[in-house]
């Protein structure tokens, strides 16, 4: 027994052993949602790649697959020396909060996710502001609209969620002071990420309900609002990533959340990442509207002009866009 | 004799299921033209060696000749085309068919029915006026009785030419009265020269029937006589293996107190049917007040009132104690608490939990009594050592208390509730057929048991469908039909046939005992059955 | 007259089923083209050869034993409570509302506090769907499955609306207060080493799983209540016969089972995540249903059963970790287990049999 136990051990350490050869390499952490979720882990995953050839670095990555096993990962992963440790998704702020001071030499970073970084200086946490981008994409909806009724399909019903729908009525609201805006989630358990059925049929009642164009913020389940607004000849708008190219000539834009970049960021940076808060907004360039050739025939030059216009005051902070985590209440929509 | 070839010989058949050896090397001649019986108790092996004859089971060993050749009976198709026909103790009738839909179903001729309908109807006709079995061939099996029924499986048989007959316990089902017209169907096929195999577990069956009589005693053929050479005492000591007492030994009654008073009593079941329409009797302490009738007839709903599982209305007093028959109080914790005890019909569903050992059975109902209690805990110490004690003074074997109910024979299981009952002293017993499925030297112990407990001065409700088990322990019969009393006789003042008649839902006079009337009042209740059917 | 030995039955059916799992997903990771014997390897390893690896396998076998128990104790009732995920979320929800609204003095009191709450949240969320099976005869897998939605919706609307502290974004409760925070094995057995169990979650609600184990053995067998629990389960016209009440016994036969589902909100909310998250229970409320499947309904059973559950969870997080086995292979080679030992059981059980039935006809 002790004889196979040495051996056993002795294989694990051989095999940890390859791991930590190479020290200070990059983790990335992805959300419950998984790797490819079309979506924001996707976004993740795509900065890491793009790092990866640019510089030709080796990055570890993991999807886990509970709840434990955010705490479990960050300290297994410290202890093997990786860093910097990127997670995606809010949910990992608290695990880090409570292990980040055992690894002082290890800098973690929280994307979508706020550590106070008072008591925790080897935390980056990244904060998007999307209600920014929110506002723009639903100022566009609303002069796209002929109906007069614009509409917004959640995921999961939780605060972030409602950040999006609140920034994209106030921006319809904005545009068009007597527009309609229907909002719907899809539910409440992680399971309305990955139900492109539900969402396909609450964009159609949403469509029934005379809304032409439809954004979506859902995970993968926004795929299906993407395709049943093309389906039903309407206009949908896209999340996280730029998504115009799924169907062109019906994906209004998209409301760009740029995770890619700022994983990338972080890798590149690599141990000397500056810890502390960073709030990506439309100044930063880290929200905005996707513009490309398959929506370049939607959006009129009197539209580009508005939100171009708005962008700058937003920047300029002439128009404040309320945040909707900041009281949990919306001046623009009830939920 | 030798010349003649038997229509059935089994040579050396045995067939085992797992460890169990269900049949041993089983030699047996049946000649033709006549009624072989075969008995044996419950689990001798009668039902395993029919079906190895029809195809059922594929014997270990041993070869089947019909008619002087060698037969491959390999399933049911081959059974029949050698000329065998069964009928089980369960019908195998489609309910809502037509006698005559039943009589062709899987002997069609060919694709369209409407000429094997007209020819089975013919050949159906010819076949009653030869064996008096008439039945109406467009009547809905639903709407026939139960009697009725079984003719139609023996019609079938015949319309598939079996010359040679199979009847499993075929007596279980039906009335004294139905059973005395079986009886002479069967004779009439004999006259036609048919061979006839009856299975059964009645002795007085064998011995009015049969011209040959095959026992079976755990899986083996234990001897082969002819009926005129026999008697039922020889033959229960061929079942059983040792001289048993077939006549219970009792002493006149000596009738005391009223313990249980029952006034107009109505049970209407969770189907909303009225099952019991109004009863109302006396039991005295110290006698067997016996309920026949035929199984279905109100006595099941009767005893569950009784013994706390149903509800109902009416008036019950115990000892001049009204017990509640609804709501608190009316369940089978309290009825013990007022002294009851009960011996369900159906040990298997009711009166054992199968899967409990039997130790566990031994509190069953009763575990909520504080002598089981150590604490917040069961003492199962002391009631294993209870257990140990009530089989052995019951002669329960094996004398395990570890052992599952299930793993015990049906004798066996009926001791352990019936010590478990009885043991505790209970001012009234409820009985439910305390001998079904129990083999012979079983019935004989349980029927001492409850004649012991009568003689102690207690009071017994019995129920049973077995006539001869009612007429022998009770010391005043209730006959009852269709949820009602049809009359109350004393054993000494009555027979058989007058409890059939009333069974049969006929309190007639002495006088209409004869078969016609019989047939033309079944007929008639038949009739107003189907009416209210359809 | 038993086909087999116990023994046989109790080890050797559930090995040999486990040992099929096995070999099936040693295929599978042979056609993706990764070392079997390695994954295997870093599962035992990583679940059982290291401390902190003990301490995520207990962790969830603690998780497992609660919702194993609550599963069997209402199947010696005959009846399927496949809602202990509801439950559990609900006892979750009981934990939290202890553990932030009183103020404790010290854990071993708001242990207490807390397991009132888990247990009572936990039967109160199976109340509606027992009074249903109980009065109504609505069947109890339909209701509980059905409150299991409600139960997530319920959670989701508190945390997004009232639970959650002010300018968070996350739908999570705030942190327990530090004296309600249980002591972990880390804490406990630190005079070991300094390593031991270091930065696992598993705690001192361990043992309260263990108590409970004991506890649900002797109500199932020594006592006048799992008396009446099983001879219901067996047959409900004997129950009848013999004055148990089936409505009574059903409804406290699942009250007893929500209760120990609820119970698991004090190891998963109070002990690890120390504040109330969404999806707190994470399908241990059904892995309590494979988990009993494999145990045979008694406690001994359902106590190895969530071990080697807990060892397929840990060891499965290791071979994501060091790996690149795909996440969802992991979740194949559970339900290739769950899969074998519940619902193919037979597939074991029967040529076994046959085997024994040989044997001892060779014997004799």
């Amino acid at each position: 027994m002790t004889l196979k136990t040495t051996f056993l051990g002795a294989a694990a350490t051989a095999l940890v052993m390859a791991a930590t050869a190479a020290v200070a390499e990059p983790a990335l952490i992805y959300d419950l949602g998984g790797k490819f979720d079309k979506s924001f882990n996707e976004a993740a995953y795509h900065g890491a790649e793009e790092w990866a050839k640019e510089t030709g670095g080796k990055y570890k990555d993991i999807e886990i697959s509970s709840e434990a096993q955010r705490e479990q990962v960050l300290r297994r992963f410290a202890e093997e020396g990786f860093s910097p440790i990127i997670t995606t998704g809010f949910s990992f702020s608290t695990p880090i909060a409570n292990i980040a001071a055992d690894y002082p030499d290890v800098k973690f970073v929280t994307i979508d996710g706020y550590v106070d970084p008072d008591g925790h200086p080897n935390v980056l946490s990244v904060l998007f502001k999307e209600e920014e981008g929110s506002y723009l994409v639903g100022m566009l909806a609303a002069e796209k609209s002929t109906t007069g009724t614009v509409s917004f399909v959640g995921g999961m019903d939780i605060p972030l969620i409602r950040k999006f729908a609140c920034g994209y009525a106030q921006g319809a609201k904005a545009a068009k002071p007597d527009i309609k805006v229907v909002a719907n989630m899809i539910g409440t358990d992680p399971s309305a990420w990955n139900d492109q059925l539900k969402a396909s049929e609450l964009t159609k009642a949403q469509i029934a309900q005379g809304s032409d164009v439809i954004f979506a913020a859902a995970g993968a389940s926004g795929l299906g609002v993407l395709q049943t607004a093309a389906d039903e000849n309407v206009y949908g708008i896209g999340v996280d990533s730029n998504q115009n190219y799924l169907h062109p000539g019906h994906v209004l834009t998209s409301m760009l959340k740029r995770v890619d970049l700022a994983v990338k960021e972080a890798m590149t940076e690599g141990e000397d990442l500056k810890t502390g808060v960073k709030i990506e907004g439309l100044a930063e360039d880290g929200v905005g509207y996707a513009m490309d050739d398959n929506n370049a025939d939607l959006i009129t030059d009197a539209m580009k002009t508005s939100v171009a216009d708005a962008k700058a005051k937003i920047i300029s902070g002439e128009i404040k866009v309320h945040d909707y985590s900041a009281d949990n209440t919306c001046p623009a929509l009830d939920f | 004799m030798t010349d003649i070839a038997p229509a059935i010989e089994l040579k050396g058949i045995s067939k085992a299921f797992g460890p169990v050896q269900a049949n041993k090397d089983i030699s047996i001649r049946v000649m033709p033209g006549t009624i072989h019986g075969i008995i044996g108790e419950n689990g001798a092996g009668k039902s395993t060696l029919m079906s190895i004859l029809y195809g059922f089971y594929k014997a270990d060993a041993g070869e089947i000749w019909v008619d002087g050749r060698k037969a491959d009976i390999t399933d049911s198709q081959a059974a029949i085309a050698a000329g065998i026909g069964m009928v089980f103790q369960h019908f195998k009738l489609v309910e809502n068919f037509s006698v005559v839909e039943n009589v062709i179903l899987g002997a069609e001729d060919g694709a369209f029915l409407r000429p094997s309908v007209s020819k089975a109807r013919k050949t159906l006709k010819q076949l009653a006026e030869e064996y008096e079995m008439h039945v109406d061939p467009d009547a809905l099996i639903e709407h026939l009785s139960v009697g009725h029924q079984q003719r139609v499986e023996i019609l079938k048989a015949l319309y598939r030419e079996a010359n040679i007959l199979i009847l499993d316990e075929p007596t279980g089902v039906l009335t004294p009265a139905e059973a005395d017209h079986l009886f002479r169907i069967l004779d009439n096929l004999r006259k036609e020269g048919k061979t006839i195999i009856l299975i059964t577990h009645k002795l007085r069956e064998i011995m009015e029937i049969t011209d040959t009589v095959s026992v079976m005693r755990r899986g083996q053929m234990t001897a082969t006589v002819k009926t005129a050479e026999t008697s039922p005492e020889e033959l229960a000591e061929l079942m059983v293996g040792r001289k048993v007492l077939l006549r219970v030994d009792k002493q006149p009654p000596t009738p005391g107190e009223v313990i249980l008073s029952v006034k107009d009593l109505h049970v209407t079941d969770d189907k909303g049917v009225e099952r019991v329409k109004g009863i109302s009797f006396d039991i005295r302490a110290g006698e067997i007040l016996g309920i026949a009738g035929v199984a279905g007839n109100g006595q099941s709903e009767l005893m569950n009132v009784l013994g706390g599982i149903m509800e109902a209305s009416g008036q019950i007093t115990m000892m001049g104690a009204p017990l509640p028959l609804s709501g608190k109080g009316s369940d089978g914790f309290a009825r013990r608490q007022a002294n009851i005890g009960h011996v369900p019909e159906d040990r298997q569903r009711e009166g054992l939990i199968m899967e409990f050992t039997a130790w566990e059975n031994t509190v069953f109902g009763y575990h909520l009594d504080p002598q089981w209690q150590k604490g917040p805990l069961m003492d199962n110490k002391a009631i294993r050592a209870e257990a140990a004690a009530k089989m052995d003074r019951f002669d329960v074997r094996p004398p395990d208390p570890d052992l599952k109910a299930k793993n015990f024979s049906g004798g066996n299981q009926q001791k352990v509730v019936l010590a478990r009952e009885i043991e505790r002293n209970p001012d009234l017993l409820l009985v439910g057929q305390p001998t079904r499925g129990v083999d012979i030297g079983a019935i004989e112990f349980i029927h001492q048991e409850i004649v012991r407990l009568r003689d102690a001065g207690k009071a017994i409700l019995l129920v049973s469908v077995e006539l001869d088990e009612i007429m022998s322990l009770s010391d005043r019969i209730a006959v009852m039909f269709d949820g009602k009393i049809m009359g109350e006789r004393l054993p000494a003042q009555t027979n058989e046939r007058e409890l059939g008649l009333l069974m049969a839902g006929i309190s007639g006079e002495p006088g209409k005992e004869d078969w016609k009337a019989v047939e033309e009042s079944l007929a008639a209740v038949e009739q107003e059955e189907a009416s209210q059917n359809g | 007259m038993d086909r087999m030995p116990a023994w046989a039955d109790v080890v050797l059916v559930p090995l040999i089923s486990v040992l099929l799992a096995a070999a099936i997903s040693a295929i599978a990771i042979v056609l993706i083209g990764e070392n079997p014997w390695e994954a295997f390897k870093i599962m035992v390893e990583g679940a059982l050869m290291r401390s902190s690896g003990w301490g995520y396998t207990l962790y969830y076998a603690t998780n497992f034993i609660f919702t194993g128990l609550a599963v069997s104790v209402a199947f010696h009732a005959r009846l399927f409570n496949i809602g202990g995920e509801g439950q559990a979320v609900l006892g979750s929800l009981g934990v939290t509302l202890a553990c932030l609204f009183i103020p404790w003095p010290h854990w071993t009191l708001a242990i207490i506090g807390s397991s009132v709450a888990a247990a009572a949240f936990g039967a109160l969320w199976i109340l509606i769907p027992a009074y249903l099976q109980a009065k109504r005869g609505s069947h109890i897998v339909i209701t509980t499955i059905m409150f299991n939605f409600i139960a997530a919706a319920l959670i989701n609307y508190l945390l997004v609306n009232h639970l959650r502290p002010m300018g968070s974004m996350e739908p999570a409760s705030a942190v327990f207060p530090a004296a309600t925070h249980l002591p972990s094995f880390h804490d406990m057995f630190s005079f070991l080493g300094p390593k031991m169990f270091r930065g696992s979650p598993a705690n001192v609600s361990f043992f309260l799983a263990v108590i409970a184990s004991i506890g649900v053995w002797l109500l199932i067998w020594h006592t006048k209540l799992g008396y009446a629990i099983r001879s219901l389960g067996f047959s409900e016209s004997g129950a009848k016969y013999a004055g148990i009440s089936p409505v009574k016994i059903m409804i406290i036969a699942l009250l007893i089972s929500g209760g120990l589902s609820g119970l698991m909100g004090v190891n998963a909310t109070q002990g690890e995540a120390e504040r109330l998250i969404l999806n707190s229970a994470e399908g241990a409320g059904f892995i309590g249903i494979a988990v009993a499947l494999m145990g045979r309904n008694h406690p001994l059973g359902v106590f190895l059963a969530s071990i080697l559950f807990g060892f397929l969870y840990q060891g499965g997080a290791e071979l994501a970790m060091w790996t690149s086995i795909p996440r969802e292979l992991i979740v194949v080679i559970q339900a290739l287990v769950i899969l074998f030992t519940g619902a193919l059981d037979n597939l074991v059980r029967w040529p076994l049999e046959s085997l024994f039935v040989a044997l001892r006809k060779k014997e004799s």
